[in-house]
């Protein structure tokens, strides 16, 4: 029954060419002299999840603001939904949802009340959008909590108010900015379905995260930030078939240097980062047996992630 | 691509939205509502009204308690609509982010603005029609219906205080910093704009200084419409108003979007 929500009738943008909800060349904003976006380029399909992964103080949420028009840009262009911005903003933010990283739902009104009134900004009168909102509760289980207070809701539900709150006009992308931060994993989840289900309805899902395994479960297609630069850009598996080899073998405990120096040599690259050394191999074999006899080591072995690549690509020091 | 803070506004049908959700929010609390809009002028036309104006006798023609009354429908407007562009305008704009969440709608700071500033001048409006209903029980009304035309400069008094308010909340890094604006501001207005006493009795250089306040030109034409006398230079204390009201919603929208705008 979630999977039934009621379109808007009004007007739908027809995308020519190549079908691009985002497009943008070259863009640059500065917050004095720091260059917070510095210089990116990227296309976002119709109809796929586009992630930006990357520490805090990457310059995401930044580029979020800029394709809502929420915030200048100091050089470059970009156009959403065939609209250009800054000029044509009004009209994407009637296209567009956004989720934004603090939930700023209204505390006065009740959690229907929320999405009437929420409606009635976009220009959209009660009797347009009452079968709507009802089910816009329904996919957000929120319906046995229609008439409680915000302020009665736990963090999940205000969270999946927040996300059925951007649905209410109806938007042909939503913009999320972290969608599951300082959330539970069973809620996590929920979320991620839910996500997963507006995708498959056709809505171009446009988010945010610091989380690999949100990025590897719903980006088609993502790019990694650090310090305002673009470093990469692909599909989850093909960044890791680029950057990293398909094999880790994760050490817990001492391994003294002799031991170190031996691994380094059997390996493509060998990492010491803490009390914790990292192997990266495409011949997993002879180390896991070299190392059967380090008995006071934790062996780990596993699969090439996209964490793997995040820390290659942006580093391991600590973003503060 | 850079958008400047000082491009001119622009009037839209969709403030009105920004109008509807805080009456929305407002009829939820109908009940201290009331009571503030209606206890405090009881309180002050009945106790200052009725004990001082028996000391003072007639003002200029008038017993003191229609003199009062009628300057109070002024101030009175003027301090709810101060409260409610500073108090009420940066709780949506700071703490609560009602302000961000609606610009991720059509909507534009200019339309939230003009939607905060009707908002407050209908509350300034509201508090004054409350003091006229108690005046008016209180027989301190002597023009009758014809009061009623005071109610329209009311909230033109009450669009040129919202302005200076809301500019305030732009400003304010928390609430203690509107301490300011009431001390310099408001309580030097509520004192010298002939709310209390006539404009005669202060020296000449003074009379001509609070020309420069607003009550007091909104007082020069509420008071006769609510006694019932003819109005004097019409014209041009509305225009006054209106050219500070004017001035000041520039300002204020100016001045949310230096803060809101990244």
């Amino acid at each position: 029954m979630s999977s039934m929500i009621t379109r808007l009738d009004r007007r739908r943008s027809e995308l020519p060419g190549a079908g691009m909800a985002v497009r943008a060349r070259g863009l640059v904003k500065c917050f004095g002299s720091l260059r917070a976006v510095d210089g990116v380029d990227f296309d976002i399909p119709v109809g796929r999840c586009f992630g930006f992964l990357g520490p805090n103080g990457a310059g995401k949420t930044t580029t979020l603001k800029m394709l809502m028009g929420l915030a200048d840009f100091d050089d470059g262009a970009l156009s959403v939904l065939d609209f250009s911005l800054p000029d044509q903003s009004r009209e994407i933010r009637r296209l567009v949802g956004l989720v934004p990283q603090a939930d700023n739902l209204d505390p006065d009104f009740t959690v229907r009340e929320n999405l009437f009134m929420y409606a009635r900004f976009f220009g959209l009168a009660r009797a347009q959008v009452a079968a709507r909102v009802d089910e816009l509760l329904a996919f957000a289980d929120l319906t046995h909590k229609a008439d409680a207070r915000v302020d009665q809701l736990s963090g999940g539900m205000q969270r999946r108010l927040t996300i059925a709150r951007a649905l209410v006009n109806d938007p042909d992308i939503v913009v999320l900015d972290e969608p599951t931060t300082g959330l539970d994993p069973q809620m996590r989840h929920v979320i991620w379905g839910r996500l997963s289900e507006l995708r498959a309805r056709g809505v171009t899902l446009v988010l945010t995260t610091h989380y690999m395994e949100e990025a590897e479960r719903l980006c088609d297609e993502l790019v990694v930030m650090d310090h305002g630069r673009i470093l990469d850009q692909g599909s989850p598996a093909e960044l890791v078939r680029r950057h990293v080899e398909p094999d880790v073998i994760e050490l817990r405990g001492p391994v003294s240097d002799g031991v170190f120096a031996t691994l380094s040599s059997m390996c493509l690259r060998a990492e010491r980062h803490g009390t914790a050394v990292y192997v990266y191999t495409s011949a997993p074999a002879p180390i896991l047996e070299f190392l059967e006899e380090a008995e006071e080591l934790t062996v780990i072995h596993r699969r090439a992630g996209l964490e793997d690549v995040f820390l290659h690509l942006t580093g391991r020091e600590l973003r503060e | 691509m850079k958008r400047s803070i000082w491009q001119l506004p622009r009037f839209r049908r969709a403030s009105l939205s920004v109008v509807a959700r805080n009456f929305l929010v407002w009829r939820k609390l109908l009940g201290p509502a009331i009571v503030l809009n209606f206890g405090e002028p009881v309180i002050y036309l009945l106790g200052l009204g009725i004990g001082l104006g028996a000391l003072v006798g007639d003002i200029g023609g008038l017993p003191y308690l229609v003199f009062l009354a009628s300057g109070i429908v002024a101030s009175s407007a003027m301090v709810s609509v101060s409260f409610e562009g500073m108090y009420s305008v940066y709780t949506r704009m700071v703490p609560q982010k009602t302000f961000d969440a609606i610009m991720a709608t059509p909507l534009d700071i200019d339309d939230i603005v003009l939607g905060e500033t009707i908002w407050a001048a209908l509350k300034g409006l509201l508090s004054a029609v409350a003091i006229l209903l108690v005046a008016a029980l209180l027989g301190a009304v002597p023009g009758g219906t014809g009061a009623m035309w005071a109610l329209p400069v009311v909230f033109l008094l009450g669009l040129t205080f919202a302005g200076p308010a809301i500019v305030m909340a732009a400003i304010a890094d928390n609430y203690d910093f509107f301490n300011y604006y009431f001390v310099l501001v408001v309580t030097p207005m509520f004192m010298l704009s002939g709310v209390f006493f006539p404009l005669e009795t202060l020296p000449e250089w003074m009379q001509t200084a609070v020309l420069v306040l607003p009550l007091t030109h909104a007082i020069e034409v509420i008071r006769p419409l609510i006694v019932g006398e003819p109005v004097e230079h019409l014209a041009a204390h509305l225009a006054v108003l209106a050219g500070f009201a004017l001035a000041a919603y520039y300002l204020a929208v100016a001045l949310v979007r230096r803060r809101l705008w990244d």
